[in-house]
């Protein structure tokens, strides 16, 4: 089976808005992760979407899908992790214990606040998750990434035709990701935070799947805005 | 949700722009999924509308021919998964005596807002037809096929019974598929087709003939005429009609032409010939375009023949691209809809 988990465990203490979790702010009438959530639930190759949330804000965000989507099956609210690769594990430990795990079962995770994702990225994670077993969505870095130890002096500079910025969705086998995380030390599961490179250091090829440079994730009050401009956007101006 | 859409900004220039749209609405939500390339998107694509078209239209997703699947429909009439055809003609009110392919209330797809080139479409419950049994790639090109079957009913109901030999100008698509019609329609009538480019006409097979237009014997005797050349080429086209059809006659005209046509009165009155003109389809015409199609799967695998490429689609370059192959293309450019 093929199920989608939006991550949406953050506290949006980057915001600015401690108070309010950045995935629950207002994009163009509607909280983030509702347009997020939306543009999963019209594929229809997922069986159940389960949404990751930090335990204060499950009931929130179970009202408010109630409130912009209505009753749906297919929606499973839970409660998040202590970092994003928790959330990943207690969403996979939730299908478990309702439909088991099967070899071929996949996931494809996704920031919930990064509501601009498209079709088709959504359609090439699927299908590279089931064909390689993991797969990252990436875009070509666009500026120079320089490399620092210090913060003071250039270590190096990568060339830049071999660097590519990471986005969400991130799939994988599930069973594949589960042994992965728990190969991981308790100090492991503290540095790692991202489930593609658990994967690269335990020697897994995962593949890449070109994302867009749209589909931003919205965690500062400037991305929000920009967020807001692309949206309001009139193209004859 | 967040719509992307893909708007003509300039003549050439293919832009994104995000609609904030919401998935609980009564509306039809489908996925397209393949796309055709007509040559009235190409005219606004290679900016030869005139300028106060392109002002005022653009920017606008282009795209009128499309089939796609349902993803949603709140009240369950048309299941996930579903092929649908999409009509591009909108209309907002009903009239006892003009169709609502001609209302001028009537928006169009592409023409008077956003065509189909959209992540998601919304579409009005009416404007789906179902199409589950006809070769995507096919199902994407039926507007045009429902054009020809719009025109050819209308000549039906609209000309005198004699309908042993009718002519067909133009070798383009729009010819192929109205005489492609024709035959089906009027399986006793002699169909011949005419056209400038030999490479073209070797594709009319199912013509009784097909010949250059510098070739029409002098004897020759139509009985009525459909005229799908369009442009400057209109003009000539219609002469020669004029010249060959018999009296009172029937002419459709189904060419669109960006200029003034000039036509000669003085033998279409001494005929007294009737002129009609046809362009746009209505829900009808899908409905009746569908059935034949799944009825009669020799058609399919005909209008199958004048879909050159199909090409996918997963981003705006490649779309660009798609445009740019198409104007090399003597037929049909289909997209596969991957964005």
């Amino acid at each position: 089976m093929i199920y989608a988990g939006i991550l949406a465990g953050g506290t949006g203490k980057r915001m600015g808005y401690v108070d309010t979790p950045k995935q629950f702010l207002d994009l163009g009438g509607k909280p983030l992760i509702i347009h997020t959530l939306e543009k999963f639930l019209l594929n229809a190759r997922f069986e159940k979407i389960y949404v990751g949330v930090v335990k204060d804000w499950i009931t929130h965000t179970e009202d408010i899908i109630m409130k912009y989507i209505g009753g749906n099956g297919r929606i499973c609210v839970c409660e998040g992790g202590r970092d994003r690769n928790g959330t990943i594990m207690n969403i996979i430990r939730r299908i478990e214990e309702s439909y088991g795990l099967r070899d071929e079962d996949i996931i494809v995770t996704h920031d919930a606040v990064r509501p601009l994702l498209s079709h088709r990225i959504i359609e090439d994670n699927i299908d590279a998750a089931l064909s390689c077993g993991a797969c990252d969505t990436i875009i070509p870095a666009t500026d120079t990434i320089v490399h620092s130890l210090d913060a003071e002096y250039l270590e190096e500079i990568p060339d830049r035709k071999k660097i590519y910025q990471g986005q969400t969705p991130q799939s994988f086998n599930i069973n594949l990701i589960k042994k992965c995380f728990s190969n991981l030390s308790e100090s492991d599961k503290k540095v790692l935070t991202d489930a593609c490179k658990i994967c690269v250091l335990q020697g897994i090829k995962v593949k890449v799947v070109l994302g867009e440079v749209y589909n931003i994730k919205i965690t500062t009050p400037y991305d929000l805005k920009v967020a807001n401009a692309i949206l309001k956007e009139d193209l004859s101006e | 949700m967040i719509n992307q859409v893909y708007q003509l900004i300039a003549p050439r220039q293919i832009g994104i722009t995000f609609d904030e749209v919401s998935t609980q609405t009564e509306k039809i939500i489908v996925r397209p999924t393949y796309l055709s390339i007509c040559a009235a998107d190409q005219r606004y694509y290679t900016g030869k509308r005139d300028p106060e078209a392109l002002r005022k239209k653009l920017p606008m997703a282009l795209i009128h021919e499309a089939t796609g699947v349902v993803v949603r429909d709140a009240r369950g009439e048309f299941k996930p998964g579903e092929k649908v055809l999409l009509v591009p003609n909108t209309p907002s009110v009903h009239d006892n005596y003009i169709s609502e392919n001609y209302l001028s209330t009537s928006r169009f797809r592409a023409s008077g807002f956003d065509g189909f080139m959209q992540e998601y479409v919304f579409m009005d419950r009416d404007r789906l037809v179902r199409c589950g049994q006809i070769l995507p790639e096919v199902a994407s090109v039926c507007e045009l096929v429902s054009v020809a079957m719009h025109s050819v009913n209308t000549f039906m109901a609209g000309s005198h019974g004699r309908r042993e030999h009718i002519g067909v100008w133009g070798d383009g698509n729009l010819g192929y598929v109205t005489s492609l019609m024709l035959t089906k329609l009027l399986p006793e009538a002699k169909i011949s087709v005419f056209g400038i480019d030999p490479y073209k006409l070797n594709f009319f097979s199912f013509a009784d003939s097909a010949c250059h237009i510098d070739d029409v014997p002098a004897d020759l005797h139509i009985d009525h005429a459909f005229e799908c050349v369009g442009g400057q080429a209109s003009e000539s086209a219609i002469e020669q009609i004029i010249d060959h059809i018999n009296p009172e006659g029937t002419v459709m005209l189904m060419g669109v032409s960006e200029s003034n046509v000039p036509i000669k009165t003085r033998m279409m009155l001494e005929k007294g010939l009737r002129f009609i003109g046809r362009s746009r389809s209505g829900k009808q015409d899908f409905i009746d375009t569908a059935r034949y199609l799944e009825r009669y799967p020799d058609l399919q695998s005909r209008i199958k023949k004048i879909i050159r490429e199909v090409i996918p689609v997963s981003n705006i370059a490649e779309i660009s691209g798609a445009f740019e192959e198409d104007l090399t293309q003597a037929f049909k450019t289909v997209m596969k809809w991957n964005v």
